[in-house]
């Protein structure tokens, strides 16, 4: 079973193609990418607006400093290692903690334990360039590991659930909270097979979930209904997600926040290409948003303001059929 | 306002693009197909005459207009004469010139010309003719087959047939006996009608031409009858009264003027042969063009050495795979390994055919990525584990050779033909999205690549749009416009439709 164009249209769901053209290119500017693709340089911009990160613990920007990276994490038992200019979540390695035994053996998100050689060879990968978008030189980061807020515990099979916002014109458009899974391999990236529940923009509660582009109500390993959960510190989110708008200058963002249990909501990273199953996620058409957003566009609005009325103009329509 | 730059510049290359085929295909008549050959006839007239004690001049009337025909080239062999085309009273001539000749003489004119329905003639509208001056008894018996002739008929055209059914009556009329006991020859006979018509007010004149069948030593002229109606200038058998030319007539000129003229030369002959060749379309198209002095034929491909023609044709079809990988990707939405990868690959399948081409790359890109996996555990830096990717890939290829050849299998060779540089890059790129995003998203990315570049072969061999692309480079600027309007192609992708169906059942 396929649907046709005409109803896709009528449903107002957003294709890459029209995403590419009419927003990407218009909205995002070439020269402004480097401030979303170098994740040092969000982190700075955001940090400068005032906004909450995760701790950077350093950076490795040469193959000879890949087996130094041990004196960094020093003082921390967890650590999440990304490349600077990765996409997609690729590259990312979350370490939660140390071998009990030795100290130089690490303990994966999976539980797997690895070798400080690995995680030194790993970040030579990555400053060789081979995560990066441009196949180019890369930099390592090195920072905080969020200890996630129990809310999506039941949620989420190991891994960082984090909460994606689209931002349009600095209006918060849709959301998705994206539940890492026993495919995904604890990344909360939807095309690696995390589940993405959409949330009622209103309330900041979860609705039903996406996996692989089908709709689904549990989490496939644990169990436990993916709707009915409430975000959070939802206000903050919705602000900190706008105010991603006047930190990148990007017309058309994906704001990726995590909730940590004692830092509260933390900016991970920012996306200039933000996915589209964000749309299934909320059985939600994103163009509908978008073509709301460009009737109500106040140029004046500052971010809270821009929150709010995302809040009043965008609650979820509730289905009742998905949720029985 | 972008978008109309967009569709501007679209319809601005497509119209360009396609006015230079339409006027190469339509005026200059290059082929849309390939291997289109054309009958090209050669007719050589030969003149042979004994020379005077004099200088000579020679006028032998040559072809004006030819319906039917397309004039390729023509030239004469004489030997130490001056030789120049001149316009007369009776159409073109030839002029051969010379001071002095000794003992017989030969000189050949030689025209080559090709069958082309569209050349049609563009003769001028004749003045009605005024009326002859006959001697007695032949004006009286003019006057009374005109009268009778008048009666039986309606206009030009059955006025003519009706006269021609009397003048060749078996059982003539005593006055048609009169004016045919001087036309002995056919050449004559004609000529007395043209008279007659004249009488009539009818602009007619003979047309002498030769048929053109394979090849003939001794072609004659025959005399065949044209009249005016007033519109066009219509063809009557002389003979049957039929109003029609022959098949591959070639009209070598009109009048009633002799053929040839030879001034200080005596016992003149004259002599048509008749060759047929077949010459490829394009070549005649090409040499037609020039002597237009037409640029499209400067600017052709076909003026390349064979060698760079070669190139090219292989070259020229890169924008077709690429056509066909933006309506992949972009329309139907298939993920494919890097951007021109597919195309490139399929490059590789002209050379070791589909079926080969297919099992050698998922060899090599299958042995290739077991090889790789064992390069990871060694830990080697991005630089030099591609470089040992690289090579791992050149000795692969070489033992595939080897071993096919072994087998007996030649096709196996051909694998050296894959461009081993891609084959590298899809070997690291398939590795790396295979530890990040699992096997499956490896392995449809790889199937998507191998669907893009199979795709993209099938068009980029289609023998018809080789030559076309070949033959109408110009061409590649509608192949442009249309990957310019496919940039802006905003509607769903055609995978879409079904990725997104949850949100259309709702």
């Amino acid at each position: 079973m396929i649907a046709t164009a005409q109803q896709l249209r009528e449903a107002g769901v957003l294709g890459l193609n029209e995403r590419n053209t009419d927003f990407i290119m218009r909205l995002n500017p070439r020269r402004l990418y480097p401030r979303v693709d170098d994740k040092v340089l969000t982190k700075e911009l955001a940090l400068d607006a005032g906004m909450a990160v995760p701790e950077l613990y350093g950076i490795v920007s040469n193959q000879g400093e890949a087996g130094d990276f041990g004196t960094i994490v020093a003082d921390h038992d967890s650590f999440v290692i990304k490349p600077a200019q990765g996409s997609g979540g690729d590259g990312i390695l979350v370490v939660t903690g140390r071998s009990q035994r030795k100290r130089n053996a690490f303990r994966l998100s999976n539980g797997v334990l690895i070798s400080a050689a690995e995680i030194a060879h790993h970040i030579s990968n990555i400053v060789g360039g081979q995560y990066s978008l441009s196949g180019n030189r890369d930099k390592a980061l090195i920072e905080y590991c969020v200890r996630f807020d129990p809310v999506f515990a039941e949620v989420s099979y190991q891994g960082v659930p984090d909460i994606r916002v689209i931002v349009y014109r600095g209006y918060p458009a849709m959301a998705m909270v994206r539940l890492p899974t026993r495919a995904s391999d604890g990344k909360a990236n939807l095309h690696q097979g995390a589940v993405g529940a959409g949330v009622d923009m209103s309330s900041g509660e979860t609705l039903t979930g996406v996996l692989d582009n089908d709709v689904v109500d549990e989490h496939p390993d644990t169990g436990a209904l993916v709707a009915g959960l409430l975000i959070p510190q939802w206000d903050f989110i919705l602000q900190s997600a706008a105010r991603g708008y006047e930190v990148t200058d990007l017309g058309y963002l994906g704001v990726d926040m995590v909730i940590d249990r004692d830092l509260g909501p933390l900016i991970l990273e920012m996306n200039a290409r933000p996915g589209l199953n964000i749309q299934i996620a909320n059985c939600t058409g994103l163009a509908t948003r978008i073509a709301r957003i460009d009737e109500i566009y106040s140029p004046d609005a500052d971010p809270v303001e821009r929150a709010h009325v995302a809040r009043r103009e965008f609650p979820a329509e509730r289905q009742t059929s998905i949720h029985f | 306002m972008k978008q109309q730059y967009v569709f501007g510049l679209a319809a601005f290359l497509a119209i360009v693009g396609l006015s230079i085929f339409g006027y190469k295909w339509q005026v200059l008549g290059f082929p849309l197909s390939k291997n289109q050959e054309t009958s090209v006839w050669t007719v050589e007239s030969s003149i042979s005459f004994d020379s005077g004690p004099g200088s000579i001049k020679v006028n032998l009337l040559i072809p004006t207009l030819t319906p039917g025909f397309r004039m390729l080239n023509e030239n004469s062999v004489s030997r130490g004469y001056g030789f120049s085309l001149n316009y007369g009273s009776g159409g073109r001539e030839a002029q051969w010139a010379i001071r002095r000749a000794d003992g017989p003489q030969t000189i050949y004119y030689r025209i080559s010309i090709f069958e082309d329905a569209r050349t049609d003639q563009s003769d001028t509208t004749p003045p009605f003719p005024p009326p002859p001056v006959i001697n007695e008894p032949f004006q009286t018996a003019v006057d009374v087959i005109v009268a009778d002739v008048k009666e039986q008929s309606a206009d030009t055209a059955s006025f003519t047939a009706e006269l021609l059914h009397q003048m060749n009556d078996p059982s003539p009329d005593p006055n048609v006996e009169l004016l045919l006991s001087n036309a002995t020859t056919r050449a004559e006979f004609v000529d007395s009608l043209t008279t007659i018509l004249a009488s009539a007010r009818i602009p007619a004149r003979a047309v002498h031409g030769i048929e053109l069948q394979g090849r003939q030593r001794n072609a004659e002229p025959v005399a065949w009858l044209e009249v005016h109606d007033g519109d066009r200038w219509r063809y009557f058998n002389p003979m049957t009264g039929e109003e029609n030319l022959p098949d591959r007539f070639l009209i070598w000129w009109r009048g009633n003027e002799p053929l040839i003229n030879v001034e200080g030369g005596s016992n003149v002959q004259v002599g048509f042969a008749v060759q047929e060749n077949h010459l490829d379309a394009v070549a005649i198209a090409e040499t037609h063009a020039a002597q237009q002095g037409a640029s499209a034929a400067d600017f052709s491909l076909y003026s390349l050495p064979i060698q760079t023609q070669a190139v090219y044709s292989v070259l020229l079809m890169i924008p077709i795979g690429a056509l066909v990988m933006v309506v992949l990707r972009n329309m139907v939405g298939i993920d494919a390994f890097g951007t021109f990868m597919p195309v490139l690959i399929a490059l590789a399948f002209r050379e070791t055919k589909l079926f080969w081409g297919v099992v050698l790359f998922s060899i090599l890109v299958a042995l290739g990525l077991s090889i790789r996996f064992l390069l990871e555990r060694l830990r080697l830096l991005l630089v030099p584990r591609l470089s040992a990717v690289l090579i791992v890939v050149v000795i692969l290829m070489l033992l595939i050779s080897l071993m096919s050849h072994r087998l007996g299998m030649e096709t196996g060779l051909s694998v050296a033909l894959f461009p081993m540089v891609i084959i590298a890059m899809t070997i690291e790129r398939m590795s790396v999205v295979w530890e990040e995003r699992g096997a499956m998203d490896a392995m449809r990315a790889g199937l998507g690549s191998l669907i893009v570049a199979v795709a993209a072969y099938v068009f980029m061999v289609m023998p018809w749009l080789e030559h076309l692309i070949f033959t109408f480079p110009e061409l590649l600027l509608v192949v442009l416009a249309l990957v310019v309007l496919a940039g802006r192609y905003t509607g769903y992708r055609l995978l879409e439709l079904s990725r997104f169906k949850a949100l259309a059942e709702r």
